[in-house]
């Protein structure tokens, strides 16, 4: 006979704000050292950013101990550490620029601005979101809104287009890519439906060479993802955000049904119009020539940007150039799709590992609340979210580095954009309410919450 | 600043960024939580780290009373319920006062992926000291040790509730 044994586990509140103190002084540190390097003093904002950083993060821990007091203690000084350090490398690039005067890049300043809105979101994602299932109401809801969302940049007058991709959209001056919103939708989306739909389309269908195919009336779904990323790939042009989406699709499909034939059939469905997309549109092709051979003399031109990027890891080698030592500047968008790069210079290979088990620490913390949940909805939606989150570092890392083709995604939290700062902040304070639910002991899930986890009154008692 | 200074800074900082790395690995090495299966002819290492589970109620159960004995007694007060057979098989409940609803919907306590449960199949609740266990109308019904139950019936631990696929069991205090 088997003994269950079960480890409850404990709030750790008091780890987690001394986790988030060091995140906070390392993120600063970077700031002063960016200063120091450049300038040879310390920033004369130092004082405010220090400032400005320990009271956000202490709110968080304030608003998390009121209200999540089980969340998981590692989710949020993480994706503070990672916010500070975006910040610190967006200045050294800006300073840089100001310096040698090559191009302009974003300020640090405005990225900070928008930090501090993304940090009010996840707060109030924190304070008004009591319980997870509640977002499972909206399925039909998020479906429409993230479909307007993701078809927004296709409007005449308030549609963008930059870098040969529409996916941008502008009002009153102020540029939003309203994709990034659209993907907390539609994971809400996915995760509602599936996890109602997830029977059949698991057990019903033939078997074919040991892979479970589905039936026919099971495709509508996935014919209808695939429709909408081909919609995206084609009106908008652009790979990355139309992988983003269907990859999110398949994998959630793959959390909820466990067939590795949704993984196989996902793959082969995303072929054609990759192979669509390398032959028929220019930019891609330039990016595909640029994976396979960047540096010939044919090529070395029209591939400034990864040919620098290269270059730039070159420089920083094990230890790297040193924070503001380094020479980002000469990337193009060293500051937002190349930030990466601009890391791994002056933070050296040593640098840009840590950041990157930083980021398989989130995602594993993210997929660790997925298993530990105990319904089937916030097991997919925290599934779904953290696999956003691995998927974009993958996408990113590996095209600076040239494992894949260059995409237009942003790393989440360093690279400088509101929409992507803002909406990922949003997706943590999700991923903490729901790291909450997956670690709160079962007998006092109903405390502080009303209708819909309370259980109901009782029928009336038979006996 | 001398340039030593700076470099001793810029050394500092990185191994700062990995000794924030390695404190959240450590971190996360002492957070286990969740429900572990064991046989029980093999010893849990981990068993001397739990903490005590459940309410004070429970606490004063006597601890360490020979179980063969304790089973009889139906004063004594059950802190868990286990799931003991079908796909949750391993998932342990902390009873508290609050009722616990099992069934297939969401808003259920212990949520079931059975194809033989209903979507609110029953429910296990404290009255006056005792653990009961209610059919709430369900369509394939609630065993209870092999007997379809009708309405609100005395669940002791020991006994099996059958659900669909599912098992559950009470035991007591955390073992």
């Amino acid at each position: 006979m088997a003994t269950i044994v079960s480890y409850t586990a404990r709030p750790r509140r008091l780890t987690q704000a001394l986790l988030l103190a060091f995140a906070v002084v390392i993120g600063v540190g970077a700031y002063a050292l960016v200063g120091l390097g450049r300038f040879d003093e310390v920033p004369a904002d130092l004082m405010q950013v220090g400032v400005g950083s320990a009271v956000l993060a202490a709110a968080l821990q304030v608003v998390v101990m009121w209200r999540t007091p089980y969340a998981d203690p590692v989710i949020l000084p993480l994706v503070v550490l990672l916010n500070l350090l975006g910040i610190a490398m967006i200045k050294s690039v800006h300073a840089a620029n100001e310096i040698y005067g090559l191009r302009t890049s974003a300020s640090a300043d405005r990225q900070m601005l928008w930090g501090i809105v993304g940090v009010v979101l996840c707060l109030v994602v924190l304070v008004l979101l009591r319980d997870h299932r509640r977002l499972r109401r909206y399925t039909w809801i998020s479906a429409v809104v993230g479909g307007v969302l993701l078809l927004l940049p296709l409007v005449p007058v308030i549609g963008d287009s930059r870098n040969g991709s529409r996916i941008w959209i502008n009002i009153a001056g102020n540029s939003f890519q309203p994709a990034e919103l659209a993907k907390i939708a539609f994971a809400i989306f996915f995760a509602g439906y599936l996890v109602s739909r997830r029977d059949t389309l698991a057990l019903a269908g033939p078997k074919v060479l040991g892979i479970h195919l589905p039936r026919w009336s099971d495709f509508g779904p996935i014919l209808v993802a695939w429709g909408f990323a081909m919609a995206v790939l084609v009106f908008e042009t652009d790979l990355g955000t139309s992988l983003m989406f269907f990859g999110l699709f398949v994998a959630m499909l793959y959390v909820a049904t466990d067939r590795l034939s949704w993984l196989v059939i996902g793959a082969v469905m995303f072929l054609p119009p990759a192979v669509f997309a390398a032959t028929q549109m220019s930019h891609v092709r330039t990016r595909l020539t640029c994976w396979l051979d960047p540096l010939s003399s044919d090529n070395y031109s029209s591939c400034e940007q990864i040919n620098q990027g290269l270059f730039g890891l070159a420089n920083g080698g094990i230890t790297g150039a040193g924070l503001g030592e380094g020479r980002p500047d000469v990337v193009p968008h060293a500051e937002s799709d190349f930030i990466f790069t601009s890391f791994a210079e002056e933070l050296g290979m040593v640098g840009a590992f840590a950041l990157l088990l930083l980021y398989l620490l989130l995602v594993q913390r993210a997929i660790r609340a997925a298993v530990g949940i105990s319904d089937g909805f916030g097991t997919l939606l925290a599934g779904g979210l953290g696999f956003t989150l691995a998927l974009q570092v993958f996408v990113v890392v590996g095209g600076v580095t040239r494992v894949i083709p260059l995409t237009g995604l942003t790393l989440p939290f360093l690279a400088a954009g509101g929409s992507s700062l803002v909406c990922n902040w949003i997706i943590v304070g999700i991923l903490v309410r729901l790291s909450d639910a997956a670690r709160r002991p079962a007998a006092r899930q109903v405390e502080g919450l009303d209708a819909p986890a309370a259980p109901r009154p009782a029928p009336e008692v038979v006996s | 600043m001398s340039e030593l200074t700076l470099v001793a800074l810029r050394l500092g900082f990185v191994l700062a960024l990995w000794i924030f790395v390695i404190v959240v690995v450590l971190v996360l090495r002492n957070d286990l939580f969740g429900t572990t299966v064991v046989t029980r002819s093999s010893r849990d290492p981990r068993r001397d780290q739990r903490p005590a589970a459940g309410p004070p109620g429970g606490a004063a159960a006597p601890a360490g009373a020979d179980s063969g004995s304790a089973r009889t007694d139906p004063e004594v007060t059950a802190t868990a319920m286990v799931v003991t057979a079908g796909p949750l098989r391993g998932t342990s409940l902390t009873l508290g006062s609050t009722p616990i609803l099992i069934g297939r919907a969401p808003e259920c306590t212990l949520v079931l992926d059975d194809d033989y449960a209903s979507n609110r199949h029953a429910r296990v609740f404290q009255r006056e000291g005792e653990w009961m266990v209610e059919d709430l109308g369900s369509t394939n019904g609630t065993l209870l040790s092999g007997r379809r139950i009708d309405g609100a019936v005395p669940f002791r631990p020991g006994a099996q509730v059958r659900i669909g696929r599912t098992e559950i069991e009470l035991r007591r205090g955390p073992r």
